[in-house]
């Protein structure tokens, strides 16, 4: 199967992995709303999304020799659109149209030429992600210990 | 001679339907949904998804409804959909260093890059009923603070310790492939990766016995919590049609790091040996144990006498998974009718041959 017809560089790769990232986190609405504002063409099938396992591993020590730790549940969607341009997405769940509207935003955002308008329509997403990690990071922050240390009471 | 019997269809269909009513309940009372079970019993969830050795929050908290909250049973039925699944391969490796804490405490040291933070626990609550629950009400809203500049780096303690040697190093990662048994049995001896697998999705109450029973001198291997740690890691795969690392999306762990007991020979100077537990969301007692029984069951690679149930390996390894405990244990219940019948012949002639001897006995001293 065809990666995509656009060659990615190293970096590429990179602002590839976090838009799948972003997908990921999100949620089948805001996915649905980022490609209604693409007006983005039907895509079809390259292979119908479909639910399976990845073993999760970790590593002995949690920096030592891997083990299987347990399996999570994923589900995979492949697209082509109109113009031959292919998508993949990977998400953890068992969302499959959440999974063909990523794998259709990741089809877009190879074209160069559409890159700037995809990461546009996901800023939502991303701004609603990034939103909810810092108020877990200030509500955790707040059980932070501070210890004080007494008076020794020699005095 | 053997008559085969057959019977009971209408009366399990009949019992499968009251079993449906009994898992509704009072009709009166409303439907619990399947989120509000992956929210608001998400520690049960979390069990479901550890002993089921699947992470699918939905998918556990569904299976718990279904099984009117049955811990075994709800692992019974999330290993019967796996099953039902292809697999598209195994992860890279998590990394918990990189983990985003939502609870990270050492019992080890005071101060350490990242601090302690407590995040949501039992620990130091009084464990007095809140009657306020039993009324729906609105919940206070957590405090808020702003992150200090280090809460985003959260260095092992282990690694802290292992800077000055103090403590052994992980097991290198040398590349051999990782034994899975959930697609071969288990030969013993099984490797530390297998093993920890297998303590991974194995019953909580069973391994937390077994690390209790450490405690309690079966096998005593002088533990601390090095550190406990809490939050969500990325998970990644390499898919073939891709060749590179896909973000999967993010998982809750819960990792314990157990400092035990020193370990040093005539050419290798003392250090703390490691025990390792890790799970799936969040369960400090179920990750704690694990590391207890991890580090018990290596007494041989230390050169310590095996000597109790929890550093033997196939006393563990073969007895802690609930769904194969329940299981054999369970079947004893299922129609035994023939091999009951033969018994009962058994017993029969036993007891004429014991009254039939003791009368010529009694015959012949007379």
């Amino acid at each position: 199967m065809a990666t995509s017809p656009h060659h990615l560089r190293p970096e590429e790769v990179a602002a590839r992995q976090a838009v799948m990232a972003l997908c990921a986190d999100a949620s089948r609405d805001d996915l649905d709303a980022a490609l209604q504002a693409l007006e983005a063409p039907a895509a079809e099938d390259l292979r119908p999304p479909e639910t399976g396992l990845v073993m999760a591993t970790g590593r002995i020590g949690g920096d030592g020799r891997p083990f299987n730790l347990g399996e999570v549940s994923v589900t995979r969607a492949a697209i082509r659109l109109p113009d031959g341009a292919t998508g993949f997405a990977y998400h953890l769940g068992r969302d499959r149209t959440k999974a063909r509207l990523a794998a259709t935003l990741d089809a877009l955002w190879q074209d160069p030429a559409r890159r700037a308008r995809v990461e546009d329509a996901l800023q939502p997403a991303a701004e609603k992600a990034k939103a909810a990690r810092y108020r877990a990071a200030r509500r955790t922050a707040a059980t932070r210990v501070d210890f004080l240390t007494l008076a020794r009471g020699e005095d | 001679m053997y008559v085969a019997v057959k019977g009971g269809e209408a009366a399990i269909d009949n019992a499968h339907r009251l079993l449906a009513e009994a898992r509704r309940g009072d009709p009166a009372v409303p439907e619990l949904t399947v989120a509000q079970i992956r929210e608001q019993m998400a520690l049960l969830v979390d069990r479901v998804m550890a002993e089921g050795s699947l992470y699918d929050p939905d998918l556990a908290a569904l299976a718990l409804k279904q099984a009117r909250g049955d811990v075994v049973e709800a692992v019974f039925l999330v290993r019967a959909y796996r099953t039902t699944l292809p697999r598209f391969g195994a992860s890279a490796p998590v990394d918990t260093g990189a983990m985003a804490v939502a609870r990270r405490v050492s019992a080890t040291f005071k101060d350490l890059p990242g601090g302690q933070v407590l995040g949501p626990t039992f620990d130091y609550t009084h464990r007095l009923i809140d009657f306020a629950l039993a009324a729906e009400g609105e919940t206070e809203p957590a405090a808020e603070a702003e992150p200090r500049d280090d809460a985003g780096t959260c260095p092992r303690v282990t690694d802290l310790l292992a800077q000055d040697g103090l403590i052994e190093p992980s097991p290198p990662d040398d590349g051999a492939p990782v034994g899975d048994l959930t697609r071969e049995p288990v030969d013993y001896p099984a490797d530390r990766a297998l093993r920890l697998q297998a303590l991974a999705r194995g019953d909580e109450g069973f391994v937390l016995g077994l690390g209790y029973s450490t405690q309690r001198g079966y096998g005593r291997t002088h533990p601390f919590v090095g550190e406990i740690r809490v939050g969500e890691v990325a998970v990644d795969f390499v898919p073939e049609e891709l060749g590179f690392p896909v973000p999967l999306g993010r998982i809750r762990l819960t990792e314990c790091q157990m400092v035990n007991q020193f370990k040093g020979s005539g050419t290798a100077p003392p250090q703390f040996t490691r025990g390792y537990g890790l799970t799936f969301g969040q369960s400090e007692r179920k990750a704690m144990a694990m590391a207890l029984v991890d580090r018990a069951l290596r007494a041989e690679e230390l050169g310590e006498p095996v000597a109790s149930p929890a550093q033997d390996q196939e006393f563990v390894l073969a007895h802690c998974d609930s769904l194969q405990a329940t299981g054999f244990v369970e079947h004893l219940k299922l129609p035994h009718y023939v091999d009951f019948q033969a018994e009962l012949e058994l017993v029969r002639r036993l007891r004429a041959e014991f009254f039939r001897d003791s009368d010529s006995v009694q015959e012949a001293a007379e």
